[in-house]
């Protein structure tokens, strides 16, 4: 089908940039806050997410201190001013850095003001195991998806990124996004080895996404298969391996951790009767323990088999090769737990 | 430890913003007393923090701001939404957990809220406001207003990596702020000169880059004069300014504390440098008023605090329906 739309093929860091700078010229509160952004020659974030931006919007590119803690909370108090900052971490793992003012202070004002106070502060975090041993590593969804008046998302194709990350400035309230280091597509020194294709055809036009719904990637009726950030991609491939093998899985991006969108979920396993969730990060405590809670209680009468979770063992990421590989969750683990199931 | 100076200079200041001045300390006062009977004769919920021996902090820092300006607070924070203008009856509906308090009995004591008069929820972890008055002051001036971002913090801040951080930015991106930093001389039950090496806080905010001020926090007049400098300074666009006052907290920590930690003849010096007293004196000495129409004063607000007291009491309280709203904008 031929449209007269423009699209271009754009990488994930691409499509994030792309958006934050649209929202920056659509409207003068939006602003960028964080560590290595605004630096001339610089490498735009960790991963060229903001590359460049310093030359179009001097003003309103923050190059802060190595102070998570602290520039957390200035986003924060600008937030309260009407002023809607989009604050990023180089690596996931320093949120615990920031946890008070991401906890007590952006998630809690609207409650604890009556509803008086609005925080529109944008958070950007990527995530994921990829060769950095145990403290640059961290899947950090987890800790957040329990904070009442935090928003969290997870964000795994291009298209969805930009969708998304206009969709969270616009929105009144703290929204956490979720990136994972593998998805980007960067270029140059800040790309990644391993790296999975996530760049998508973009229309020129402007668009938003809800924050608040899952993405079914593929239909089945054997089996559903939850991921998001990497996994989704691997349960995209693991789909493509049990369809040899005759048995058609549906594969969801759960895209919104916060709230975690059951009725996309549970209407899945509504149809198949059988749930993997597919998580990277130790399976105790984890996002899946969350989603395999609600469709039990909301879904219970509809599984035919016991919901599994494919995930990654409880330790800390490790850094050889050949353990870390062990610890992200894989095609085949993913493939194995699916044909049990379907066939057990 | 300095002792503060006992006479209060009145300069050439209006008769009327001087008994404005002292009005509002004996409003804190009065308010703190009748509050802290409330809790001990259980008629109220929670816990309390108070600020009795300090008003002259609150009130003197915020009678330099204007109306726009904004403040945050902490914990130990009825002092100071009583000076940026918040009402009785709205700070006693929300101790009372009533559904007309403030934060329509959201918040509570240590979260006390005025977003039309200037006061963000008072945070409650010591040093988190110290950030967030920062962010306040920067977005002041990407805004390009001339407003301040007021910042009440204790002693008990001084050690914790977000003062740090917060002051530091402040600093470097040369914002509107003015932090003020009680020291009332215990964090809890812990005395200042056990959690830090200087003589002074002021003076370790030269490695900031800023010129940190020691004031005498029981003498309004000193308190105000400080802040109405430090405040023209961040109009001005000369950045953040900081002020430590010293003062007293001869109430406990929180609701049950009885301060025996407090070594007595400490306890009976600073009663001694009452702020209140001190310029209610320096006003009767300079005729313009008599401690006949000091005690007026009191009494009157007495009246009308006890008036406050029986409409909390009839409030409405939230509905089971409450808990789930306001979660998210």
């Amino acid at each position: 089908m031929t449209t007269t739309t423009e699209k271009t093929r754009v990488s994930l860091a691409e499509s994030l940039r792309g958006a934050i700078t649209e929202e920056m010229a659509r409207d003068p509160k939006v602003f960028c806050l964080g560590e290595d952004i605004a630096v001339p020659g610089g490498w735009g974030g960790a991963f060229t997410v903001t590359l460049g931006l310093e030359e179009r919007f001097p003003d309103r590119m923050i190059n802060t201190p190595i102070a998570e803690l602290g520039f957390f909370g200035v986003g924060v108090g600008a937030a309260l001013m009407g002023m809607r900052p989009i604050v990023d971490v180089q690596y996931g793992d320093f949120l615990f850095l920031a946890m008070d003012q991401i906890v007590n202070n952006a998630a809690k004002m609207c409650y604890m003001s009556g509803g008086q106070c609005k925080v529109p502060l944008v958070m950007r975090a990527p995530v994921g195991a990829t060769g950095r041993g145990s403290q640059h590593a961290q899947n950090m969804e987890r800790y957040f998806i329990g904070v009442p008046g935090l928003k969290v998302v997870a964000v795994s194709t291009a298209y969805d990124a930009r969708g998304i990350l206009k969709a969270a400035v616009r929105d009144d309230n703290p929204v956490l996004i979720f990136e994972h280091k593998l998805l980007y597509g960067s270029k140059g020194a800040r790309a990644e080895s391993g790296a999975i294709d996530a760049s998508s055809e973009i229309p020129e036009q402007d668009y938003v996404l809800p924050l608040d719904q899952a993405a079914i990637r593929r239909e089945g009726k054997d089996v559903t298969i939850v991921g998001w950030l990497l996994t989704a991609h691997l349960a995209q491939q693991a789909a493509d391996r049990l369809a040899d093998e005759g048995v058609a899985a549906e594969v969801i991006d759960a895209r919104s951790l916060s709230p975690i969108d059951f009725e996309t979920i549970g209407a899945s396993v509504d149809k198949t009767g059988r749930l993997i969730i597919v998580e990277e990060g130790p399976k105790t405590g984890g996002v899946g323990a969350e989603i395999a809670a609600g469709i039990s209680e909301r879904f219970g009468d509809r599984i035919r088999s016991s919901i599994r979770r494919v995930a990654s063992a409880d330790v800390p990421v490790p850094f050889t090769p050949v353990l870390e590989n062990a610890y992200i969750p894989d095609v085949p683990r993913i493939t194995a737990a699916a044909l049990e199931m379907v066939r057990g | 430890m300095t002792t503060p100076q006992p006479k209060i200079d009145l300069a050439d200041h209006d008769v009327g913003f001087l008994q404005g001045l002292y009005e509002r300390m004996v409003l804190i006062r009065e308010f703190e007393e009748g509050v802290k009977f409330l809790f001990l004769e259980g008629t109220m919920p929670g816990t309390i923090h108070q600020c009795q021996g300090q008003e002259a902090c609150a009130v003197g820092v915020c009678a330099a701001l204007e109306s726009t300006d904004w403040i945050t607070s902490t914990f130990r924070g009825h002092g100071h939404a009583l000076a940026k203008g918040l009402s009785v009856d709205e700070m006693l509906f929300e101790l009372f957990g009533a559904s007309t308090g403030c934060a329509q009995g959201k918040g509570g004591s240590m979260h006390m809220v005025n977003m039309d008069k200037g006061m963000v929820p008072s945070i409650a972890i010591v040093a988190g406001g110290v950030p967030v008055a920062a962010g306040m002051a920067l977005a002041f001036k990407m805004q390009q207003t001339s407003q301040v971002a007021a910042c009440f913090f204790g002693d008990g801040a001084i050690a914790e990596g977000a003062f740090h951080e917060g002051i530091n930015m402040a600093a470097i991106w040369d914002v509107p702020a003015l932090f003020i930093c009680e020291n009332n001389q215990y964090g809890a039950s812990t005395h200042v000169s056990k959690v830090m090496r200087t003589a002074t806080i002021a003076e370790r905010l030269s490695s900031y880059g800023i010129d940190g001020q020691r004031v005498d926090g029981n003498d309004v007049l000193a308190v105000y004069e400080a802040a109405r400098n430090a405040v023209d300074a961040c109009r001005a666009g000369k950045g953040p300014a900081f002020l430590e006052l010293l003062t007293y907290r001869r109430t406990g920590h929180s609701r049950r504390d009885a301060c025996h930690y407090q070594p007595k003849p400490e306890r009976q010096q600073w009663m001694d440098h009452d702020p209140i007293t001190r310029l209610g004196q320096a006003l009767t000495e300079a005729g313009h008023t008599t401690t006949e129409e000091l005690d007026a004063v009191r009494k009157r607000i007495l009246v009308s605090f006890d008036e406050s007291v029986e409409r909390a009491k009839t409030q409405p309280m939230p509905t089971v329906a409450d808990l789930t709203t306001h979660v998210l904008a």
